[in-house]
């Protein structure tokens, strides 16, 4: 390996997220000779989609959870065989211009959540942003319940702990597992997969509820044409639903949940076209839990930290404005991926691979393997594939009306616990005219996430009644993870480079901190 | 804040007033700031005057205003390390006690019983009782809200001219969405306030000094009061472009722990500074080691506003008759926006001043009327 | 017919031994390589936190460590990500209430 790890390695490149677009954009790197640093919070490679068991759970068939595990497969065991260095387990919480050269500092802790945390710092020439996509959460009465889990994360769970959500306490020697009823609501594509995944996996699934039609995408034909993997995959899923004997309800919501200390129940309501609930059409079905998600916005804590420009989605949330080579507005920081607007795990490989190649063509790297040509054909698979994702963003954007099934206590900052109502008077009685001023006068989005749970759901409850001012600016979360006062007091080797530096006290003065 | 405080003050002097912003309430310095109440780092000498005078007008404001706004009298405690530090920082302490500021001189042992958790060994400190804490976005809302029916609020409406008459003097001020006439514009643009002063026509040199701060995981209540090393109060006063950092540690009523007042003149640019937030979290550390685990979890950048001597403006601009600036107050805007608004209401009704401002004149960096 | 298969049955798993965990005391059984929150999970419990604020119950919400719903107290240490942090032998869970940590000092 050319570039062992030191405390203070330098790559040629340094690749953050080790989901599809990351290992795709690692791997086509350094087997165009970069040296390479691949970070992940993960203590193993895949991200979300190809989230899997740790080796100790002996997992002989994870592909039975997964499509197309063969690509993964295939690109770990190119990872392996390449020069790139696999960096698992750290938590990188920003990135910053190395002032002296040419060069970037990517700061991360490892550690166990908050146990033993320690500062590492890894220079590269150039950054690949690949840090993915989370779940979109509009809140509902009851949706703080335990029992209630994100449709993702119900995913994530499934496939990393081999676990089902809401189940009960068993007798021993009962069958684990056996018994839970999850229902899975919300908005976009993702829902049909965790349905289809939680059924195989022996959940029972009395409902799928869609908020959104899919007539939508009828509107987009040569769209969809042009995408037949994307059909395939929504019939496969609708095959396996149908297998499974599972009711899919469109056009409708859940807009409450019952039960205090777990879930018993939903009430599942239709929904018009600006997704406001229809008056008496609310049914109950009985359950233990309740998948939910209204699709993902990109992780843009990095990017929006180096300053990247940002342009919306049609579903309002804010994407890397990114050049043919994938290269964001600051020279140096590149994106692929769901960062660049959410549209799969095809397109994430696909932009992954330019990424690199373009890195590689950059900072002087062999000449691409199959030339031109295959960045012809990764090109125009990009081109297709982005296509198909602006309409599924247009199809499951949420509608205006979905705010009408809140009630004013209905927390919508699970962390700093904020009710709709003390939103919605921030709004109306203090002047709060975006989600920063709410953020300040009621705390929500204030807590441990950051407001990434509630983000969406305070923009529009603050832009409420009013006519369309001008965008909001994508939050800001100069720490893209929390850090240990200790960690970041730690950090070493860094002040060499930053601007500032040496300090001058006063004279005169005692300095107890200096 | 500076311009809720002169809406508010304005209002109550029988004046119709409106705001205009264009964002937000508390869009821009006020909403990145800590919400120091300070008397502690101000050096005898005109800002002091007018700190003092902010103190006993924010008490009256907490009678006031809903407990919301998390008015706190907690006090500051400003430590030194070692001998030689406390000895400056007791001459510092008995200059500031003559010009009217209470400040008790604290013993080493001693430290322990206002701040249990303070790190040991410390040679010293002086409690100074006047320092109190407000969260600043609220305050402002309310403040804003109290002021009752003279005060709309026009928000997201950038000005993007100052009108004026045939003999110069302000008429009012242009927004897209139309001309509003008034006799008299106030500028309390913050760290903005240089541009506002340009399309008026005059010379205003505020610029933007950064600042950082940092936020825990909610706590219990670990830190009392206001806390800081004695190298915080060399810095407001200092004239150096470099990075000069020293932690001021306080608790909030939410709970998390704030750690701010890193200061760089970098204009706006909100990058996150590595150097400066490893020394936001050293300092606070050694000032209160039960803080080395406990997370941080988010880090903002304000830009403070100020003008050359490190004074705000106040008062008339004589080189364009109805335009009052009320601006360029550094690190210090939501401590001294009640004086401030006192103030400028007194001058726009031709009332009494409750202190000399002439110290904080606009005009006194030179530079006329432009073109 | 797939339906009914647990998720472990599905994949083929041959874990390593099973070992034990308390959760408030509690005995439970944790598999090697699953987080604290799966064996919570796996043993029918989904709440080991209760709010700041209103003394709410909550447990793992978005499963990735975005949401910080899942905090526990693991070992004495308070906000730990149960989502996050794998199970390990001998481990105490402990319900973690509001802010998780202890009242300093005299106050």
């Amino acid at each position: 390996m050319p570039h062992p790890v030191t405390d203070d390695p330098e790559y040629d490149l340094a690749v953050i997220g080790a989901g599809p677009a990351g290992l795709a954009g690692a791997v086509a790197a350094a087997e165009l000779g970069l040296s390479v640093a691949l970070l992940d919070a993960s203590s193993q490679p895949g991200g979300q989609f190809y989230r899997h068991p740790a080796p100790a759970l002996g997992a002989t068939r994870p592909e039975a959870l997964h499509h197309d595990w063969a690509t993964f497969t295939a690109l770990r065991r190119r990872l392996a065989d390449s020069t790139a260095t696999l960096l698992a387990g750290h938590h990188v919480w920003t990135v910053v211009r190395a002032e002296a050269r040419d060069l970037w500092d990517v700061h991360a802790v490892t550690g166990a959540d908050g146990d033993r945390d320690r500062p590492v710092r890894v220079r590269a020439r150039a950054v690949l942003l690949a840090t993915g996509a989370y779940e979109r959460h509009l809140p509902f009465p009851g949706w703080t319940v335990p029992g209630v889990v994100g449709a993702g994360g119900a995913q994530a769970m499934l496939k990393s702990g081999l676990v089902l959500p809401g189940l009960r306490a068993s007798p021993a020697g009962a069958r684990p597992g056996a018994g839970a009823r999850v229902v899975v609501a919300g908005s976009g594509p993702l829902l049909l997969a965790v349905a289809a995944t939680l059924a195989a996996a022996g959940a029972r699934v009395p409902a799928v509820v869609e908020a959104s039609g899919y007539l939508g995408y009828a509107r987009h034909p040569r769209t969809l044409a042009a995408n037949p993997h994307k059909v395939a995959e929504a019939a496969r899923h609708g095959a396996a639903l149908l297998r499974h004997g599972v009711r899919l309800r469109t056009r409708s919501a859940v807009t409450r949940v019952h039960g205090s200390d777990r879930v018993e129940a939903v009430t599942v309501s239709r929904l018009d076209r600006d997704w406001r609930p229809v008056r008496g059409s609310g049914r109950r079905i009985a359950c233990d839990a309740l998948a939910v998600g209204f699709g993902l916005v990109p992780q843009l804590d990095l990017a929006t930290g180096l300053g990247c420009a940002t342009r919306r989605a049609r579903d309002g949330s804010h994407l890397l404005d990114l050049d043919a080579q994938q290269e964001t507005s600051v020279p140096g920081i590149w994106a692929a991926g769901e960062t660049g607007g959410i549209g799969g795990v095809e397109l994430a490989l696909t932009e992954g691979e330019l990424a690199g190649r373009a890195i590689a063509a950059r900072l002087g790297g062999r000449a691409a393997a199959g030339g031109s040509g295959r960045g012809r054909a990764l090109r125009r698979r990009r081109a297709r594939m982005r296509a198909f994702a602006a309409v599924m963003a247009a199809v499951h954007a949420p509608g205006a009306g979905w705010s009408r099934w809140l009630d004013d206590t209905t927390d919508v900052c699970r962390c700093e616990e904020v009710g709709a109502g003390r939103i919605r008077e921030a709004a109306t009685a203090f002047g709060a005219r975006d989600a920063r001023t709410v953020k300040l006068l009621t705390r929500a989005g204030m807590g441990w996430c950051q407001g990434r749970m509630c983000g969406t759901a305070v923009a529009c409850l603050a832009a409420e009644g009013r006519e369309q001012g001008p965008p909001p600016a994508p939050e800001r979360r100069p720490l893209a993870v929390p850090v240990r006062l200790d960690a970041l007091a730690a950090l070493t080797g860094t002040a060499a480079s930053d601007p500032g530096e040496p300090e001058e006290h006063a004279a005169g003065e005692d300095s107890t901190g200096g | 804040m500076v311009g809720a405080a002169c809406a508010y003050y304005a209002a109550r002097r029988g004046l119709r007033v409106t705001v205009l912003d264009r964002g937000s309430v508390a869009g821009g310095t006020t909403g990145a700031g800590e919400g120091n109440l300070l008397v502690s780092d101000k050096e005898p000498g005109p800002e002091l005057q007018l700190a003092l005078l902010s103190t006993q007008l924010w008490r009256d404001l907490a009678e006031v205003l809903p407990s919301r706004i998390e008015y706190e009298a907690k006090g500051g405690l400003v430590v030194a390390s070692d001998r030689t530090g406390l000895a400056a920082l007791q001459e510092y302490a008995a200059r500031q006690s003559a010009a009217g500021v209470t400040a008790d001189v604290v013993p080493g042992e001693r430290l322990r019983d206002l701040e249990p958790q303070l790190a040991p060994g410390l040679a010293g400190g002086v409690h100074y009782p006047q320092d109190a804490q407000v969260q600043p976005a609220l305050a402002a809302a309310h403040l804003l809200r109290a002021a009752g029916d003279r005060v709309s609020l026009r928000l997201g409406e950038e000005v993007t001219r100052i009108l004026a008459g045939t003999r110069g003097e302000v008429r009012g001020v242009r927004t897209p969405s139309g001309d509003l006439h008034a006799r008299h514009v106030v500028n309390a643009a913050g760290t903005w306030g240089g541009e506002l002063a340009r399309l008026a026509g005059v010379t205003l040199p505020v610029l933007p000094r950064r600042g950082f701060v940092l936020v825990t995981e909610p706590l219990p209540r670990l830190v009392r009061h206001k806390v800081y090393a004695a190298d915080y109060v060399a810095d407001v006063a200092s004239d150096s472009a470099a990075l000069q950092t020293s932690a001021v540690v306080e608790g909030t009523p939410a709970g998390p722990v704030l750690i701010g007042a890193s200061r760089e003149r970098v204009g706006f640019d909100r990058t996150p500074s590595v150097a400066a937030l490893r020394r936001l979290a050293a300092q606070a550390v050694r000032l209160f080691p039960a803080l080395a685990a406990v997370r941080a979890v988010r880090t903002y950048a304000g830009f403070r506003p100020y003008l050359p001597d490190h004074l705000p403006a106040i008062g008339p601009d004589p080189r364009r008759p109805g335009l009052l600036h009320a601006c360029g107050h550094e690190g210090a805007g939501i401590g001294l926006a009640p004086a401030t608004g006192r103030i400028i209401a007194e001058l726009l009704t031709g009332g009494q001043l409750p202190l000399d401002i002439t110290p904080f004149r606009p005009d006194r960096f030179g530079g006329g009327v432009a073109g | 017919m797939a339906r009914d298969r647990s998720p472990a049955e599905r994949v083929g798993a041959v874990p390593d031994p099973a070992f034990e965990i308390t959760f408030d005391g509690r005995p439970l059984v944790a598999l090697p390589g699953q987080s604290l929150a799966a064996a919570l999970w796996a043993a029918g419990i989904l709440a080991w936190r209760t709010t700041r604020v209103g003394g709410r119950p909550r447990g793992a919400f978005c499963g990735i460590g975005h949401c910080f719903d899942c905090l526990a107290t693991v070992n004495g240490a308070p906000n730990r990500r149960a989502c996050l942090v794998p199970a390990r032998p001998g481990d105490a869970v402990t319900t973690q209430e509001g802010h998780g940590h202890a009242a300093p000092g005299d106050r």
